[in-house]
């Protein structure tokens, strides 16, 4: 992987564990990651595989039982993790990097309206006016981008009032609002049924490219990710298996896991078919390679050693000794 | 919203009408099936047959029961509860005069136990598992396991007898006249007239009892907030807002604590019942001129009226505390005032 003045996040050799009563789970083993300024990535895996312990890492909110164990998180030039609490939440966190949560029924605050979670987030995360007043202009006008009807009423509004979808809307405004670099989007369509999740999609692809945003955007769905991500990293049982131009992806993929997974996809009129064997435990992962004793093509390496990443094409790495050729 | 939450309300006031009817007709049935002869129990001890006959035609005990309900609840409506045995007047009056001693008890107590409790909740929570939960854990472990009226003696003998700082009893000191009766609670009135002298009697008279009565409350309270705080913690709201980078302080004060103190609210009706009966036992350790003491010497002499007034009221007490712990709990979480 080559470095360059674009690259606005990058994640290296990214270590964690969590210490259970069970034992250590060793939840992501030595991730490779990067978002370029204006790029939408996705993250796609398994529940499991570590996407969202992985962007947890990002925003250092990772449970008190975790420990990062390793690798370095760089975001636009600035090292995540040795820095303090006080700067993260001054420079990072809701500034440079904003989230759209997984479950828009329980990420806003049950208790307070709607009004007061935008005007904390427009207060706190730069939204002040040249008078240093707070912008609630800015906030009506970024709900009316995200489709929110009538905006100055729906403030008043408590979050229970909302569908699914206008949550979802709202928590999409609340994290561009604060102009960001990056926006870090968890399973944020999961929680919707698929009328709306097409038009969250949609509404959130036509904001990115009008606000020059880049997306990190997590999900376990490829036919999701397909519709809205440019490059795509697929993970499994916590390691990066492969980082590849989406459509690329999709017709030649290198990483024997991503071919079956993008076989085990239901076809219309086609059987479902399932990937072989189970997703190992974390507490006690393969050696090697963590998909060998799934793997058809896994060979004796497999077993003792973690392949590298390897770029088999420009922009294409797989992380694999026997990376599949070519399509049969 | 606010029109919602109006209609709540008048909803629970409503509601609270039919609470209280039951809790009259319980009264009424529980003074009716205890073993005994009314009519005796009214007459006292000492009184002759004839006089318990009397008394049976006056107060129409020969009815039958439905009609004795009619006939009590009449009585009621009229603030006729019958003449104590105890106190020679009528229970109406000593229940007028006695009750803002035991309200002024209660609250005192309500108000040391919340402003004790939820900061030690909150702060044992966030310091989950220091040497500061453990202690406060063995400290609620013994508020809920000790006898308030060994407490209660333990502290006399210390503060009053030993250190000889705290009277030992009563509402106020023998040399100082009660304020001027405008709510009957001796600390509020002394201080709406100026009554430096009074205010500062009723307060030291008041430091033993509360301290006593407070001290279980304080254990559920601080116990409630901080498994409320533990619960909140880790919800999805507050991951999120934490990740956005809101600071710590508005995180904890103001997003999490409302959430956690519902849980702490509820509770706070249920403790007002339990404190309540509390005075029972503290008044008779402090010699506090309330409700609590009344009842306790009502009960000695078997002061059939008496204890049906006590039972009454505080019945009425505690439903109308409920009552407005369900407003201030839809206050607190709107989604209350719409299911």
């Amino acid at each position: 992987m080559t470095g360059s003045n674009d690259r606005l996040l990058e994640v290296n050799d990214l270590t964690v564990h969590f210490h259970t009563d069970r034992g250590v789970v060793q939840a992501l083993d030595r991730v490779q990651l990067f978002v370029d300024r204006g790029e939408v990535v996705g993250l796609i895996g398994e529940s499991g595989s570590g996407k969202t312990t992985a962007t947890r890492s990002v925003l250092r909110i990772l449970p008190p039982s975790a420990r990062i164990a390793g690798g370095r998180i760089r975001f636009d030039g600035r090292n995540l993790l040795t820095m303090s609490e006080k700067e993260l939440n001054a420079t990072v966190r809701g500034r440079g990097i904003s989230l759209v949560p997984q479950d828009p029924f329980n990420s806003l605050n049950p208790v307070f309206t709607v009004g007061t979670q935008v005007r904390d987030i427009l207060k706190w995360k730069g939204g002040r006016g040249p008078s240093g007043s707070i912008e609630m202009e800015r906030a009506l006008d970024m709900l009316r981008e995200v489709q929110i009807p009538s905006p100055w009423e729906q403030l008043k509004r408590y979050p229970h009032q909302f569908s699914g979808g206008q949550r979802q809307r709202l928590m999409i405004a609340m994290a561009l609002l604060p102009r960001p670099g990056l926006v870090i989007a968890d399973e944020c369509t999961t929680a919707l049924d698929v009328t709306v999740e097409a038009q969250i999609l949609a509404l959130l692809r036509g904001l990115v490219r009008e606000m020059n945003v880049s997306v990190l955007f997590i999900t376990h769905d490829l036919g999701v990710a397909s519709q809205i991500c440019r490059r795509i990293v697929v993970m499994y049982a916590g390691q990066d298996m492969e980082d590849a131009p989406s459509e690329r992806l999709f017709e030649r993929p290198g990483h024997p896991y991503t071919r079956e997974l993008l076989e085990s996809l239901p076809t219309p009129g086609g059987d479902i078919r399932d990937i072989p064997g189970e997703v190992p435990s974390l507490l006690r992962p393969p050696e090697g390679c963590r998909f060998h004793p799934r793997c058809p093509s896994a060979s004796a390496d497999c077993r003792r050693k973690r392949p590298e990443k390897v770029e088999i094409e420009p922009g294409h790495w797989v992380r694999c000794f026997h990376p599949v050729e070519s399509q049969p | 919203m606010n029109r919602s939450l109006l209609i709540y309300a008048c909803k629970r006031v409503v509601y609270a009408v039919p609470t209280i009817l039951g809790l009259l007709v319980l009264v009424f049935v529980i003074s009716r099936v205890i073993p005994a002869d009314p009519a005796a129990l009214v007459a006292g001890e000492m009184a002759t047959p004839q006089q318990v006959e009397a008394l049976r035609k006056q107060y129409r005990f020969d009815e039958p029961l439905p009609v004795q309900l009619v006939l009590y609840l009449k009585r009621l409506a009229k603030g006729d509860m019958g003449k104590s045995l105890y106190s020679g007047r009528k229970v109406f009056d000593d229940l007028v005069d006695r009750f803002p001693a035991t309200l002024e008890l209660t609250l005192v107590s309500m108000v040391l136990s919340i402003l004790i409790g939820v900061p030690l909740g909150i702060l044992a929570a966030l310091k989950r598992n220091s040497v500061l939960d453990h202690l406060l854990r063995g400290v609620t472990v013994a508020g809920l396991a000790i006898a308030s009226f060994w407490l209660g003696i333990m502290l006399q003998l210390f503060f009053s007898m030993w250190l000889g700082i705290t009277p030992l009893g009563g509402r106020i000191g023998m040399s100082v006249d009660p304020p001027a009766s405008i709510t009957g609670m001796y600390i509020l009135d002394a201080l709406l007239t100026l009554n430096g002298r009074a205010l500062w009697s009723a307060a030291v008279h008041m430091i033993l009892p509360s301290l006593t009565l407070a001290f279980a409350s304080f254990a559920t309270i601080t116990r409630f907030t901080r498994s409320g705080v533990l619960d909140v913690v880790q919800q999805d709201f507050i991951t999120y807002e934490r990740a956005m980078g809101l600071p710590p302080r508005l995180v904890i004060y103001k997003y999490l604590l409302r959430n956690a103190i519902i849980a702490t609210v509820t509770q706070i009706g249920l403790l007002f019942g339990l404190l309540l009966a509390g005075t029972v036992v503290i008044e008779t350790v402090f010699d506090w001129p309330g409700l609590g003491l009344y009842a306790f010497n009502a009960i000695v002499l078997s002061d059939y009226q008496a204890i049906l007034g006590v039972t009454l009221l505080a019945g009425i007490a505690y439903v109308t505390v409920n009552l407005l712990v369900d407003i201030a709990l839809s206050l607190i979480d709107p989604r209350k005032a719409e299911t």
